[in-house]
């Protein structure tokens, strides 16, 4: 294997700090990896511009590659094109089911409508698959998730939002 | 401590230990001489208004509030950083110092910390106090709808570091303001004491609303489609309009609270509020200006 692939490969199985369920590649914000002269450089997109695993996600990635034999890492963040939720792979999705979050819907572009009634939740519920859920908050125990809760089986989940 | 860690001392990141970012675009050179004027005003409006909602914390009703407005003034907080992180560079390309290659402006926390009041640039409408959750829910649904479309706008702006902050922001604003139109409607549409304070909120906010709109070098050299303050009054009205009529609720129509010799926060004016959050948000970093941890 050569270098490159082995850094992508490496970079790209780093865990995410708060849904550590999910890697890197699988959440979709690890953008570019590149090998010129020896120099690593890494880059990586934010879920939000206030994400605060933002340095512990650079620090785990210079910390796995240098384990992996690269000296030399630099980590750089881009801003544009936008991370959305669609960034997230078909594999991250059956990881977040599987542990009981549900991953998002597909995220509408352009302009955002006003809601003017209270939002309907059609987000299944990740336990027992009924579609008949609740939005009890929206937002959550991090800035990417909103917090639902099952009729069925009355149990409470977390939603990874659509954005 | 050698100056090499002087220079590198950060109080918001807190670390000291390393620039944990290269940030792509927010260090390009720029010939705008406005771009620094702009950042710092959508920069202090999310700063200012972020501590206002941090202090809302454990004060809110419900856990889930709780969780709702410490995420939001998170997001805006983080705006923050990048905005005055842009605004620095900016500035430090103006006064055209090159130190090893690097225009050295002033940093995110020097700006937000070591500014006096005259110097921020945000509206007056994030300054005060909320008298009650009605009155913050309403200034919430005001400063998020404007926001929204001004990010929206600028999108397309000629600075690539903005254009892509205002992108990345944008979908974030959409989900502040559909959490005050959510608690908007239903304490307008609630109970007669709900609704009575929800309105007597929107009556307290309103007389800021009108700063929103002044010319703004926030919008010089976007489309002319873009730029036009009226199009985004508009935009702001019909949504404002469309979420006070389902509340069955009243749009103010209260005179707008005067200028200073005709000025605003914009031009540095600012509320006796203001001082009052500076005093707190900068107490720590001015008793220890060379602290780290």
């Amino acid at each position: 294997m050569d270098l490159l692939t082995r850094a992508r490969d490496v970079a790209s199985a780093v865990p995410d700090p708060e849904l550590p369920q999910l890697t890197l590649g699988d959440l979709g914000i690890l953008r570019d990896v590149v090998l010129r002269d020896g120099q690593l450089s890494v880059t990586i997109t934010p879920t939000y511009l206030g994400c605060p695993a933002l340095d512990e996600i650079a620090a785990d990635l210079r910390h796995r590659l240098h384990e992996a034999g690269f000296a030399d890492v630099t980590v750089r963040l881009e801003l544009a094109p936008a991370w959305t939720s669609d960034a997230i792979t078909d594999e991250g999705r059956r990881k977040l089911r599987e542990a009981g979050i549900a991953p998002p819907r597909p995220a509408s572009p352009g302009p955002v409508p006003l809601t003017l009634a209270l939002r309907p939740a059609e987000v299944a519920c990740p336990r027992c698959g009924c579609a008949d859920t609740v939005r009890t908050a929206a937002f959550g125990s991090t800035a990417c998730k909103a917090l639902y809760r099952c009729r069925a089986c009355t149990e409470p989940f977390e939603y990874v939002k659509d954005t | 401590m050698d100056d090499e860690s002087l220079l590198d001392h950060r109080w918001a990141f807190g670390t000291g230990f390393v620039d944990p970012f290269a940030i792509v675009g927010l260090d390009e050179p720029t010939d705008d001489p406005a771009l620094v004027q702009r950042c710092l005003m959508l920069g202090d409006d999310a700063l200012i208004y972020s501590h206002r909602l941090q202090e809302w914390v454990t004060h809110l009703p419900e856990l889930e509030e709780e969780t709702a407005l410490a995420n939001i003034a998170l997001d805006l907080l983080g705006q923050a950083r990048l905005l005055l992180t842009r605004a620095g560079h900016a500035e430090g390309f103006r006064a055209g110092e090159a130190v090893g290659g690097k225009y050295l402006g002033p940093d995110e926390d020097k700006l937000a910390f070591f500014r006096l009041e005259h110097e921020f640039r945000n509206v007056r409408l994030v300054e005060a106090k909320d008298g009650d959750f009605a009155e913050l829910v309403a200034r919430q649904l005001v400063f998020s709808t404007w926001r929204l479309a001004m990010l929206q706008r600028l999108r397309a702006s000629a600075d690539p570091g903005l254009a892509a902050i205002a992108g990345k922001a944008a979908t974030e604003l959409a989900y502040h303001r559909e959490y005050a139109e959510g608690w908007v409607l239903r304490l307008g549409d609630g109970t007669q004491l709900s609704r009575a304070r929800m309105q007597a909120g929107l009556e307290a906010v309103w007389p800021y609303v009108e700063e929103l709109f002044l010319p703004d070098p926030a919008l010089d050299g976007l489309p002319a489609e873009l730029a036009d303050p009226a199009s985004l009054r508009a935009e702001f009205d019909a949504a404002i309009d469309a979420v006070v009529a389902a509340a069955t609720l009243a749009r103010p129509s209260g005179p707008a609270v005067a200028r200073i010799g005709g000025r605003t926060g914009r031009d540095g004016v600012h509320t006796e509020a203001l001082s009052h959050i500076l005093a707190e948000l900068q107490s720590v970093a001015r008793a220890h200006p060379l602290g780290t941890w």
